[in-house]
């Protein structure tokens, strides 16, 4: 994947990735929903990273790579952590008990999982990847 | 994230004008989240300039929805954007809130 960027650990980044992901996704000549729904995922991703993963610590820094390889996009999101996200910790929320509680947060995981056909995390010593897939076409 | 507040004796319009993100929807909470709102009879939120959505802009919706309900505000949305639209289809949102075309619909529930 030779499209890459680094950012801090901070919120202020997360449209700094929107942009690059949507700039990049634009040569593709994708519909508006389609570009939205797949800047949303990263998105998601990138802000749990920060935020939990990383605790909105500056001096901690993502890598995120992304490409198109037969009609498919993929985006590599890459840290240095030993907090690393479990994909099998994660149940697909009940939005009306969430209503009912008045819950914030949590429906980020289910937004990227219903986008994306394949969300994939991998964990190696302290490296941890996460790998979105959509196809384009 | 831009916010526009207009009052009318029952009801008020809240005009987002930017992104809603993990970074900024902090702006929002604080607006829906002041005790004085629930006095009216519905909040309408005007979404024409709001050009993206994410899960912490919908989760500030969600987390204040049943205390609108309890209070006998309606929560209605008008002028959405197909994009920001589609996000809250994607989750059944719209199921779960009033989204219409317009204001003159959003005024006339």
């Amino acid at each position: 994947m030779e499209h890459a960027i680094r950012i801090s650990c901070t919120r202020r980044n997360l449209k700094v990735v929107r942009d690059f992901v949507s700039e990049f996704l634009l040569r593709y000549h994708l519909t508006d929903l389609l570009i939205n729904q797949i800047v949303l995922a990263v998105d998601e991703v990138v802000a749990n990273l920060i935020i939990h993963g990383n605790g909105e610590d500056e001096s901690q820094f993502l890598d995120v790579r992304v490409g198109v390889v037969n009609q498919e996009f993929g985006i590599e999101i890459e840290d240095t952590n030993l907090t690393s996200y479990s994909p099998t910790s994660y149940h697909e929320p009940d939005l009306q008990e969430y209503v009912r509680i008045g819950k914030k947060g949590g429906v980020g995981m289910m937004l990227v999982n219903r986008i994306m056909d394949r969300v994939e995390f991998t964990t190696v010593g302290a490296h941890n990847v996460c790998r979105l897939y959509k196809k384009l076409r | 994230m831009k916010i526009t507040q207009q009052s009318t004796e029952n009801s008020l319009t809240l005009s987002l004008d930017g992104e809603l993100d993990a970074s900024s929807s902090v702006v929002l909470d604080t607006e829906l989240s002041k005790p004085e709102i629930l006095r009216n009879q519905k909040v309408l939120i005007n979404c024409r300039q709001l050009n993206y959505i994410s899960s912490a802009g919908l989760g500030v919706f969600i987390s204040h929805l049943q205390r609108f309900q309890d209070a006998g505000v309606k929560l209605v949305f008008f002028n959405m954007q197909e994009k920001v639209h589609n996000v809250f289809e994607i989750l059944g949102l719209d199921s779960l809130m009033t989204i219409v075309p317009s204001e003159a619909e959003a005024t006339a529930i």
